[in-house]
C-alpha cells in the first residue's frame, strides 16, 4: 500500500478585485494532480518557476486548505482536517525548505530550534530533549558545540543540516523537500543531497523531491513528475524518464542540463517565453500553446489526462507534444 | 592563530549594541539620560529638609542664600519660596515616571493589537486597521481632557471602592495600595489616556512588521510541525518583533512626556503640590513680565525638559539604526 495518494488534487486561490474585493478570477496553481508515493520511495517533482511544485508541497503537507481532490496519507484522508486534527499526523510529515538562511529563526539557538519538534508534539522530558538534540547534531555530521549557537553563525550548508535535523526529529515518514539544495553552492550540494540519501536509508524515509532542474533530481529519485502550469505532463522511473521521454516538455528539460564537454554540445531546442499565467491559463495543452505547435488546435477539449504508455510510464497525450 | 576564532567571530555584522557605540549622539544621550534619572531619583532624599517645603524667600534668583534656613538656593525659588531645584528633581521623576508608564501601556496596547491584526490577515486586518484610522482622525488632546473629566472622579470611587473592600476583607496591601494612590488618582487617569492614545502609531508599525514575518519560511516549518497560532505569535514573531518594540518605546516616552507637559501647561494634568516639568513652565511662564524677569522659572524647566527629549529622541534614532540591516552596512 502506497504511503501517500494524491488524487485529482487542485489548489486555487482566489484572485480579488474591486472595491469589494471580491473573488473576480481564480489563481489554479495546482490543477488536477494525481500520483501515489510509497513507502521508503523518492519521487522528484520538476518543473519551471511559477509551476505550482512548491504549493503542491504545501497543499501536500496541508499548509494550505486544498480546493478540491483527495490527500490520502497513511491510510488517513487528510485532505479536510482542520489545523487541531491535524497536529499527530504531522509528526509523520515534515517539510525542508528551500533558503535555510529563512527557515531558521534567526532569535532561536540550534538547540531551541530542534527542540521546537519535541515541544510542540508534547514528547520527551527537558533531559531527553537535550540528549535527542545531540543525537540529531551527529546524525546531519555537526559538532554538539553547535547547539549553543545561532543559525548566522553557520554557513549555508551547515544552516541547511540543521533544516534537516529539524525536519527528522520526530521520525517522519515521508519529508517533503522543497528545493533544498538550490539555495547551495555547487560544492556543498552534493554533500547535502548525500545526506538525504543516507538518512533515507536508515529511517526509511519517503522523500517528495522538489526541484527546478532535472540534473539534481536525477541523483535522488526513484521516479520523477514533470510539472508544467500546475498540471504533471509526464511520470515515469527516473531511468525510464532520462532514456525515453516521451512529452516534448521533458525533452526541453533534459536538454536544459548543462554539459560540461562544449565540443558534445547537442542541438538543443531553447524553450520559448515564460510559463503563462495560471490565472487565465490556455485552453488545450498549455505547453503546445506556449510553443505555437501547428497541431496545437487539435488537443483543445481533447482528454489531457495522463495515460500509461509503458508499465509505469505515465503522459499526458496530445497532438502537439508527443 | 590561538584567536583565530575570534577574528572571524568579528567578521559578522555587527550586533545592534556595537553600532549604538559607535553613535555619537546616541551614546551622549544614553549616559545623559541615566545621569538624570539617578539625579532624579536620589538627589531629593539628600538634600536638607529646608529645601522641600515653602519659605518666605519667594522669587529668589540663582545661587541666592535662604530667607528662613542656612541654604543656597542653586536654581532660585518660585513664588511659594520653594526651591526650584528640587522641584525640578521631583518634576523629572514625574514627568519621566509619566512617560514610561505610559508608553509602556501604549506598548503593550499596540504590541498585542498589531500582531493579531498582522498575524490575522485578510478581513480582520482590515477592520483593525480601519479602527486604526478612526482613531488617529480623533485629536489627542481633546480626548484625553474629555477621558479626564469622565474618569477622574469614577476612578477616585473605584479606588475608594477598593479600599472600604479589603478593608472589609482584611486585605491589608491592598487597602494601603489603594489609599496611597488616592492622591494621584489624576496622575492615574492621564497615564492611562495618554497611554490610549499613543499606541495607534505601534499598532501599525507592528502589523507591517509581522505581516512581512509570517510570510518568512521558519513561520511556516513551525506550523508544519503542528505549533499553534498564540505559540508561533509569542516563540517566533515576538522575539524577532522585540528590537522594533525597543526602538519605538525610546520614541514614543518623549512623545507621552511632551503630551503630559502640554496638559500640565494648561493646568489640566499634574497640580500643586506635585510637579512635572510641564506645570513647572506654567509657574514660569504665569509670572513673566516685561517689568521684572524671573527668567529662572522658565529657563531651567525647559532647559532640561528639552534637552531629556532631544536625548530620547536621539537615543531612539539611534536605536533604530542599530536595528536596521540596511543601514548596518
Amino acid at each position: 500500500m502506497s504511503l501517500l495518494t494524491v488524487q485529482n488534487l487542485q489548489q486555487h486561490f482566489p484572485v480579488r478585485g474591486g472595491v469589494l474585493r471580491r473573488a473576480v478570477a481564480s489563481c489554479k496553481a495546482v490543477d488536477g494532480v494525481s500520483f501515489e508515493l510509497g513507502k521508503g520511495e523518492t519521487l522528484g517533482l520538476v518543473g519551471e518557476s511559477g509551476c505550482g511544485k512548491t504549493t503542491l508541497g504545501k497543499a501536500i503537507a496541508r499548509l494550505l486548505k486544498p480546493t478540491s481532490g483527495q490527500i490520502t496519507f497513511d491510510g488517513q484522508d487528510i485532505t479536510h482536517k482542520s489545523m487541531g486534527e491535524l497536529r499527530p499526523m504531522r509528526r509523520n510529515m515534515q517539510m525542508i525548505f528551500q533558503d535555510p538562511a529563512e527557515s531558521l529563526n534567526p532569535r532561536h539557538t540550534v538547540r531551541d530550534i530542534l527542540e521546537e519538534p519535541f515541544i510542540v508534539q508534547k514528547i520527551g522530558t527537558k533531559e531527553e530533549r537535550r540528549k535527542w538534540v545531540l543525537d540529531l547534531l551527529d546524525k546531519v555530521g555537526l559538532a554538539n558545540s553547535a547547539a549553543e549557537k545561532f543559525p548566522f553563525e553557520f554557513s549555508g550548508g551547515q544552516r541547511q543540516r540543521i533544516g534537516i535535523a529539524r525536519a527528522i526529529a520526530l521520525k517522519p515518514k515521508l519529508i517533503v523537500c522543497d528545493e533544498p539544495v538550490s539555495a547551495l553552492d555547487v560544492s556543498v550540494q552534493s554533500q547535502v543531497l548525500n545526506l538525504l540519501l543516507d538518512l533515507q536509508r536508515d529511517m526509511g524515509l519517503s522523500y517528495l523531491f522538489i526541484a527546478h532542474g532535472l540534473s539534481v533530481v536525477k541523483h535522488m529519485s526513484d521516479r520523477v513528475a514533470v510539472m508544467y502550469l500546475g498540471k504533471i505532463m509526464e511520470l515515469a522511473p527516473a531511468e525510464m524518464l532520462y532514456h525515453s521521454p516521451r512529452h516534448a516538455y521533458t525533452k526541453a528539460l533534459l536538454d536544459a542540463i548543462p554539459v560540461p564537454d562544449p565540443s558534445l554540445r547537442r542541438s538543443r531546442k531553447l524553450l520559448q517565453g515564460d510559463v503563462p499565467s495560471p490565472i487565465n491559463p490556455p485552453p488545450g495543452c498549455a505547453f503546445g500553446h506556449r510553443m505555437k505547435h501547428p497541431n496545437w488546435e487539435q488537443s483543445v477539449g481533447m482528454d489531457l489526462s495522463l495515460k500509461e504508455v509503458s508499465p509505469g510510464h505515465w503522459v499526458q497525450l496530445c497532438p502537439c507534444c508527443t | 592563530m590561538a584567536d583565530a576564532p575570534k577574528t572571524s567571530a568579528s567578521l559578522h555584522r555587527p550586533d545592534g549594541w556595537e553600532i549604538v557605540r559607535r553613535s555619537k549622539p546616541a551614546m551622549i544621550s544614553l549616559v545623559f539620560l541615566a545621569v538624570l534619572v539617578v539625579l532624579a531619583f536620589t538627589v531629593p532624599f539628600f538634600l536638607p529638609d529646608a529645601l522641600k517645603t515653602t519659605s518666605n524667600g519667594a522669587f529668589l534668583p540663582p545661587l541666592a542664600s535662604g530667607v528662613d534656613a542656612p541654604v543656597t538656593h542653586v536654581c532660585g525659588t518660585d513664588k511659594n519660596g520653594q526651591d526650584l531645584f528640587y522641584r525640578l528633581l521631583t518634576g523629572a521623576q514625574v514627568s519621566m515616571g509619566v512617560g514610561i508608564v505610559g508608553a509602556a501601556i501604549s506598548l503593550i496596547i499596540g504590541t498585542l493589537y498589531g500582531m493579531i491584526s498582522g498575524f490575522m490577515g485578510g478581513r480582520v486586518d482590515a477592520l483593525m486597521m480601519r479602527v486604526v484610522d478612526l482613531l488617529y482622525a480623533v485629536p489627542r488632546i481633546l480626548f484625553i481632557m474629555i477621558f479626564i473629566a469622565a474618569f477622574d472622579s469614577v476612578f477616585k470611587d473605584w479606588l475608594d471602592g477598593i479600599r472600604l473592600w479589603s478593608q472589609e476583607a482584611g486585605w491589608k496591601r491592598l487597602e494601603e495600595a489603594a489609599h496611597y494612590l488616592m492622591p494621584y488618582s489624576k496622575i492615574v487617569v492621564m497615564i492611562i489616556s495618554l497611554g490610549l492614545v499613543e499606541w495607534l502609531t505601534m499598532a501599525r508599525i507592528i502589523r507591517g512588521q509581522v505581516l512581512v514575518l509570517r510570510e518568512l519560511t521558519f513561520v511556516t516549518a513551525s506550523r508544519a510541525m503542528g505549533q499553534s497560532n498564540w505559540q508561533i505569535l509569542r516563540k517566533h514573531l515576538l522575539p524577532n518583533l522585540s528590537t522594533i518594540i525597543l526602538t519605538y518605546l525610546t520614541l514614543t516616552i518623549p512623545a507621552v512626556i511632551l503630551d503630559e507637559s502640554f496638559l500640565s501647561f494648561l493646568g489640566l494634568g499634574i497640580e500643586d503640590p506635585a510637579a512635572s516639568w510641564g506645570s513647572l513652565l506654567k509657574d514660569g511662564a504665569q509670572v513673566i513680565n516685561p517689568v521684572e524677569s524671573k527668567w529662572w522659572l522658565l529657563a531651567f524647566p525647559a532647559v532640561l525638559m528639552s534637552l531629556s527629549l532631544l536625548a530620547l529622541n536621539f537615543l531612539g534614532d539611534g536605536l533604530r539604526d542599530a536595528f536596521d540591516p540596511k543601514s548596518a552596512d
